[in-house]
């Protein structure tokens, strides 16, 4: 027992002396020294915008400012005091909400879209543009846009149901807080029509990784296109298919733009569009009086815990099974 | 590679296509496919472009016009000058040309560090890096918010600054790994026999490493500019309420949205189009591939 305790100090007396390694010492700090000066730069901005941020949520989430400056232990009061905001649930269920309805729509879509591109002989490139072309432009631009469509009086999306002599709607301003609300539709049309382009051309270029061979014999085996894309498209492309869907889930719960222009930073009617990122930017910089940032800390404290769990989950559910 | 690929067998075979069924079937498909994706996504463009050339009037007129019945141009120049979208772009610009160029030499150097020179900790920073991944970049606006307002240590207030913009753009988990897998793929016989010649470490990156990573680095810079020049909350935060504006484009069109008439909002937010449409266009390819090789980007 003792002499375990004491090897490694021993050890480590015995390191200095020994004659090869002085001569090797000056020369492996100067290269140690020129590698750090390359690396310090990107280091020092990790650790002031990323790792101490990381670290400072957490504590944040668990202090109070205090009268004439400074912050204090607090316990979970921040916790506590955003359960029991009404506001906090409701913005979860919108979050939810739009997660879903944008899986529906927003990743679904794409991948067929992607199907047929891949079909197609022509105008490949054309149409490959098109798709992406949203996904460049400032999102304020297209957004802006559609706010514009979906003005009740004079927008354009009105004009076609009233040419379709279908009852008019105030899309984003729609009221109601159903689950599946007009008002969360309307967010989810201008997003995904932002956004779809970047996951359509991540799928087109996986399905041209697929071997031909592979249609071929389903093919020769009576397999129709139904069953040649169960069975040989999503097969090979199902690690690209996992990995999009972790990565969309993961984006759209912090959904912020979207909600956030559409509805001049209101978070729609009886804030039914509002998602959990508006909630952390209401609480901090938005609220009237003092704004409270180590409320709005311990929100993203339970988002950050919320997205750990399911992206652990979902890696451990999905992973390869031998 | 697109000519190679669309010769190979895909769901269909040509077999089926060119038979006189499958022709006119694929005709009526890629027919349908034109028009309808013409018309999802260049119908909105197309308005984004027009609306701004109706007046006021016209604009918020009840039924919309399909194009603009008075073609009226002063449109797009009042909302240049009200919107002072020349400092807009101005701002755009300058913080995605300078988040770039900060990117650009700590995050290449810091890759470079980490994949040639290798120095003590180097694994353990590296994997500290890559565990940023996991956390998702808006959960952390208030605590980054606060840091940058008063920069530990150095105690520093960099909000309307525009290194608020630029420094935190550096701490990019996803360019020293693909910037590090790269430099890692380029043979250490290079980077050896340039040791033994009696060149330095910058010396090596320089005129070695830099020449044959120069695809990498586009795909780098080409992502750096876009997300810098599409980013919302963060401006919002930093950049905001300052006179002359310090906003970005994004956020700057925004603000204005309340109180500026219709066809002027659209006017800007077209302008505000523009250079990233241009951009895509010459760079397309690029933007592409790196979409697909340089690996899933948010």
């Amino acid at each position: 027992m003792a002499v375990r305790v004491t090897a490694p100090a021993a050890s480590a007396e015995r390191r200095p002396p020994r004659p090869a390694y002085r001569g090797h010492l000056i020369p492996k700090v100067q290269r140690n020294l020129g590698a750090w000066g390359f690396l310090i730069g990107a280091v020092l901005c990790f650790s002031f915008f990323s790792w101490y941020p990381i670290v400072r949520e957490v504590i944040m989430s668990f202090q109070k400012p205090v009268y004439g400056g400074g912050y204090a232990f607090a316990g979970w009061t921040n916790y506590v005091r955003i359960f029991r905001d009404p506001t906090f649930w409701q913005a979860w269920r919108n979050t939810l909400e739009f997660t879903l309805l944008a899986l529906v729509v927003g990743y679904a879509v794409p991948f067929f879209v992607a199907i047929l591109l891949n079909e197609l002989r022509h105008a490949r490139g054309y149409l490959r543009i098109l798709v992406y072309l949203p996904v460049m432009l400032p999102p304020a631009s297209a957004l802006l846009l559609f706010v514009y469509f979906y003005n009740p009086q004079y927008g354009l999306f009105d004009d076609l149901l009233r040419i379709l002599h279908l009852p008019v709607s105030q899309w984003v301003f729609q009221p109601g807080t159903g689950f599946i609300s007009t008002a969360m539709i309307s967010v989810v049309v201008a997003s995904t029509w932002m956004n779809m382009g970047g996951a359509t051309l991540i799928y087109l270029a996986a399905l041209q990784n697929i071997p031909g061979e592979l249609y071929e014999a389903a093919e020769l085996e009576g397999a129709g296109i139904i069953r040649r894309i169960r069975h040989v498209t999503i097969p090979q492309t199902r690690l690209i298919l996992l990995m999009l869907l972790m990565l969309q889930v993961v984006s759209t719960m912090q959904m912020f733009v979207e909600s956030f222009v559409l509805t001049n930073g209101g978070g729609g009617v009886g804030n039914n569009t509002l998602s959990v990122v508006m909630l952390i930017y209401q609480y901090a910089f938005a609220m009237s009086g003092a704004s409270n940032y180590n409320s709005a800390s311990a929100l993203g404290v339970v988002l950050m815990l919320v997205l750990a769990v399911f992206s652990g989950g979902f890696l451990w559910a999905t992973r390869e099974r031998r | 590679m697109a000519a190679s690929v669309a010769s190979t067998r895909t769901l269909i075979s040509s077999v089926q296509l060119n038979r006189r069924r499958g022709r006119i079937t694929y005709r009526v498909v890629l027919t349908l496919t034109i028009v309808v994706f013409t018309l999802v996504f260049i119908g909105p463009m197309y308005f984004l472009f027009t609306d701004g050339l109706k007046s006021t009037a016209e604009s918020i007129a009840t039924p919309p016009t399909l194009y603009p019945h008075h073609i009226y141009p002063g449109g797009y120049l009042q909302a240049f000058d009200r919107l002072d979208m020349a400092r807009l772009m101005w701002n755009t610009v300058y913080y995605a040309f300078g988040a770039l160029a900060f990117q650009l030499v700590f995050d290449v150097t810091a890759a470079y560090s980490l994949s040639a020179l290798r120095p003590a900790l180097g694994g353990v920073i590296f994997f500290l890096m890559l565990a940023t991944l996991m956390i998702p970049a808006t959960v952390l606006v208030v605590p980054q918010y606060v840091t940058v307002a008063n920069l530990p240590i150095v105690h520093l207030d960099l909000i309307g600054t525009p290194e608020a913009i630029w420094l935190p753009s550096v701490a990019n988990a996803f360019n020293i790994f693909l910037l590090k897998r790269f430099f890692d793929s380029i043979p250490r016989d290079y980077l050896d026999a340039a040791k033994v010649d009696g060149a330095s470490g910058l010396l090596i990156l320089w005129r070695i490493v830099l020449p044959i990573s120069r695809p990498i680095i586009a795909v780098v810079s080409i992502f750096g500019l876009v997300a810098v020049w599409k980013d919302f909350l963060w401006p919002l935060l930093v950049e905001y309420g300052y006179s002359p504006t310090r906003e970005t484009l994004n956020v700057g069109i925004w603000q204005a949205y309340v109180g500026t008439p219709q066809n002027l909002i659209i006017a800007a937010s077209a302008m505000a189009a523009i250079p990233t449409i241009v951009f895509f266009l010459i760079f397309q390819r690029n933007i592409m591939a790196g979409l697909t090789a340089g690996g899933i980007r948010g």
